[in-house]
């Protein structure tokens, strides 16, 4: 069985896009947000792979395919990127300076507590991409010589907190601008935490969602001086 | 067929992206040399809006499936993972709200000290 599994281009396809909708439904039924749909279906796949004894490449000969499409769709980006690009005219200070200061504090204070936790330079590079898309994080960890799979964990954790704790956080420290607030929260969290902007308002939503590309372009021009640090 | 021409524009994007990431000696993806070409077509017009927007959208919209593959590849560093499961969460946890407050605040001085200097002039 597993050998005619490793020679099939579709079992990886079928189980990835069934454990993605598993996940999809649990998280329209529950709309809790650790009920996020890319970690049930991430466990649900391992699960199955590690129950029915499946070899890993039996699962990547398939899913391959998938993956292969990640590239048309980070280039994509740029057409939601540039829908939004009247607003980076009118505030064009406050989007580049303060997007720039928040991903300057990643690349320090990641830099600052992987000194602290004596992380090797593998470690290091595969958290250095964690606060900003997928997409362009997966791309960086890998050639930098990260390990992509914990790089995905790592920006999992960050926009499930930033979208659980943004509001909070928001409050807590101030932050009352609509402006600013999509900003701090695209910036910090991503995709998922532009969901949350998204909720708090439209200003807030579409600050956040043009913080994702602009902060993710800046970290990869940042990452080439930082990754060399450790 | 306009979703076929659509994404035919997409592709040679990320084709031309994979000949810079061969030609360029920088350690950045193809995906991003991808990203900034194709904001410059949209910018400069010669990558029409209305000629790609409707494929973009849909591999924006599906990007999240895209993501399961590569971190199911965890399986394979499971030993990676338990060394550095806790540096992992301390890290991921407080910069992410580092982030978050310099960020809102650097912006919210800039946008307060402008709309000050209007009322005051």
């Amino acid at each position: 069985m597993n050998e005619m599994l490793i020679n099939s281009a579709f079992f990886g396809v079928v189980i990835t896009l069934v454990c993605y909708e598993i996940g999809a439904w649990v998280k329209r039924k529950t709309n809790f947000v650790l009920a996020n749909p890319l970690l049930i279906a991430v466990l649900l796949i391992v699960a199955f792979l590690l129950v029915f004894q499946v070899d890993y490449e039996a699962y990547e000969n398939g899913a391959k395919y998938i993956q292969y499409f990640l590239t048309p769709a980070t280039v994509s980006l740029a057409i939601p990127l540039y829908r939004r690009l009247e607003l980076l005219k009118k505030y064009p200070a406050a989007i580049f300076v303060g997007i720039g200061a928040g991903v300057l504090t990643a690349m320090v204070s990641i830099f600052l507590m992987s000194l602290i936790f004596g992380l090797t330079h593998t470690q290091y590079v595969t958290l250095l991409p964690k606060s900003i898309t997928t997409a362009i994080a997966l791309g960086m960890s890998e050639k930098q010589g990260g390990i992509i799979g914990l790089t995905v964990v790592s920006v999992s954790i960050t926009g499930i907190l930033g979208n659980v704790a943004a509001e909070s956080i928001c409050k807590l420290f101030r932050i009352q601008e609509p402006i600013a607030k999509g900003l701090a929260i695209g910036t910090s969290a991503h995709a998922l935490g532009t969901a949350k902007a998204m909720e708090l308002g439209e200003v807030e939503g579409a600050m956040s969602s043009l913080s994702i590309v602009v902060a993710g372009i800046m970290t990869v021009v940042a990452i080439q001086v930082f990754a060399g640090l450790i | 067929m306009k979703f076929v021409k659509q994404l035919s524009i997409i592709m040679a994007v990320s084709f031309v992206a994979e000949v810079m990431e061969y030609l360029i000696p920088l350690p950045v993806a193809a995906s991003v040399y991808g990203l900034i070409l194709m904001l410059l077509g949209l910018i400069t017009k010669i990558i029409p809006l209305s000629k790609v927007e409707d494929a973009a959208d849909f591999l924006v919209e599906i990007m999240p499936i895209l993501f399961v593959p590569p971190t199911v590849s965890i399986m394979t560093s499971v030993e990676a993972m338990k060394q550095m499961l806790v540096p992992l969460c301390v890290i991921s946890v407080v910069s992410t709200v580092l982030i978050m407050v310099v960020t809102g605040r650097v912006s919210q001085g800039i946008i307060r000290h402008k709309s000050k200097e209007g009322s005051s002039r």
